[in-house]
């Protein structure tokens, strides 16, 4: 591993600085991702800005009943936070259907959302990708697609994005609160990923040196009514082939609202407004969400690859949104 | 080099260290902690699991530097006064072992999913050892030693209390 510095300041604003002032920088939450990147040369920064100290690890209730989740508060503590498992189950199913339990008790909240992608030729410095090093050309592309993307995708790079709780936030329209050196700002959470284009190499809207304080949960009822469900290769400890991240408020037989997010499909957590849009009014039925899954889905394209591509995720998908639906449509509240 | 203060199984230790040195390194050279071990080292299989200010963490993966200040409790550090932790005799009493290499791991891990939650069932138990592989598929023992601990851990069973509270010093300080 490369040689480099490393700081660990007390506060934000410090290590904004620290960081905005030096390109070959980067910040560092609990390392779970990035310290594996250290060692295959994905990364090799000449400074690490240790932000664990600098961000807050506490989850605060702001009142209205929502929740300011401090960029440091762990994935372990979060989806054991009772107020979490009270109003947002679908976070911490998310959390607890991701990684490990060691890695949970290091990652944060921050840094969760900011982990790369798993695409084995992001992760292998011998393949060319324009995630890795820009221009150089997609290795993915009629390779290996089965954990690779069916919305959104571009010439350039067909990456999906790897967070379990990302999608959950999609779905609840979180915020988060940066800090950059012009000072601080809101982002909607669904805003923060990018979808590829001609820049696959920038995962996010974030200036280089700008620091997630927290994530910001707003008010939202129907979500306590919320689930996460993932559908993998094996039953524990892998990522996402599909999954869903949904909330519903059904009254009467009767869809009068929902909150769709898609992960393992694209470049960012899909927020599936087209498929909540159908759902709005809609019978609450298995005919219902087949179509508000077939609306979302109308523009997918499946890639071609080695492993016979990943036309599969379509149909996949569509059943993994119509079993979720029915199960928090017949839920108790 | 920077330096950095940990208390490492109940004994404190100052040492410079390079920024990217990782704590399993640090731990099994610099203070010859041999019990941990080094299995991937892609924090994939567990076997390096050590507690961390009371919560388990895979220490290939994480540099030394971060552990700063911090309290490290590792498999050596689980026995006292010559007595196996209850874990550990679990393990010995369910013949939960066969080469060995994945166990100081699967023992840390175990720790603290019983932290979390006292009285599992199978499938918790197998949930929280996710993180924990065994090249031997041995799991059927590790599970069931998993399950007699948890009863004779509970706050009423005569064997040593140490995770009804989730303190950081209900595991750590062994060695001494």
């Amino acid at each position: 591993m490369k040689p480099f510095a490393y700081q660990a300041p007390g506060d934000a604003a410090t290590a904004v600085r620290s960081v905005a002032a030096d390109p070959a920088a980067v910040f560092l939450g609990g390392g779970t991702n990035l310290v594996d990147h250290l060692k295959l040369g994905v990364a090799a920064p000449d400074l690490i800005v240790d932000v664990t100290a600098a961000t807050s690890n506490e989850i605060t209730d702001d009142g209205a009943g929502g929740l300011r989740i401090g960029a440091a508060v762990p994935n372990s503590e979060l989806a054991a936070d009772r107020r979490v498992r009270d109003r947002y189950p679908v976070v911490a199913q998310a959390l607890l259907s991701g990684a490990s339990g060691q890695l949970r008790n290091m990652a944060t909240t921050g840094g969760n959302p900011l982990q790369r992608t798993r695409c084995v030729y992001f992760q292998d410095v011998t393949t060319p990708c324009n995630k890795r090093k820009s221009g150089s050309g997609c290795s993915a592309i009629g390779g290996y697609t089965r954990y690779h993307a069916i919305l959104g995708a571009s010439e350039q790079c067909i990456a999906t994005h790897p967070s379990d709780l990302a999608v959950a936030l999609a779905a609840l329209d979180a915020e988060v609160r940066v800090l950059g050196a012009a000072g601080e700002r809101g982002i909607p959470f669904v805003d923060l990923h990018r979808l590829p284009g001609e820049h696959p190499e920038l995962d996010t809207v974030l200036e280089h040196g700008e620091l997630i304080l927290s994530i910001d949960l707003p008010p939202l009822p129907m979500a306590a009514r919320s689930a996460y469900r993932k559908v993998r290769d094996r039953a524990s400890y892998a990522f996402a082939l599909v999954s869903v991240a949904a909330a519903v408020d059904v009254a009467d037989g009767i869809v009068r609202d929902a909150r769709i997010a898609f992960g393992g499909v694209a470049h960012k957590p899909w927020r599936a407004t087209k498929a909540e849009e159908s759902l709005r009014g809609a019978p609450a039925s298995d005919d219902s969400y087949r179509a508000a899954a077939q609306t979302e889905l109308a523009g997918a394209q499946a890639q071609d690859g080695i492993d016979g591509g990943n036309a599969f995720k379509i149909l996949l998908l569509t059943r993994t949104l119509v079993a979720t639906l029915r199960d928090l449509a017949h839920e108790e509240t | 080099m920077t330096r950095i203060t940990v208390m490492v199984d109940g004994v404190s230790y100052v040492d410079d260290v390079e920024a990217r040195t990782l704590l399993v390194y640090y731990l099994r050279e610099k203070l010859g902690k041999i019990g941990t071990v080094v299995g991937c080292d892609t924090s994939n299989c567990g076997a390096c699991t050590v507690h961390l200010n009371g919560r388990s963490v895979k220490s290939c993966s994480i540099f030394a530097i971060q552990a700063d200040g911090s309290e490290i409790t590792t498999i050596e550090g689980l026995a006292r006064d010559g007595q196996l932790h209850p874990m550990q005799q679990a393990f010995h009493d369910n013949h939960a072992l066969q080469c060995g290499f994945c166990t100081p791991g699967m023992i840390m891990q175990a720790i603290d999913l019983l932290g979390d939650d006292p009285d599992p069932d199978e499938q918790r138990v197998r949930e929280g050892l996710e993180g924990n592989l065994c090249r031997c598929t041995g799991y059927q023992n590790i599970v069931r030693a998993v399950l007699d601990a948890a009863q004779k851990m509970k706050p009423a069973a005569s064997a040593p209390d140490e995770m009804s509270t989730r303190q950081p010093s209900a595991v750590a300080g062994g060695g001494n």
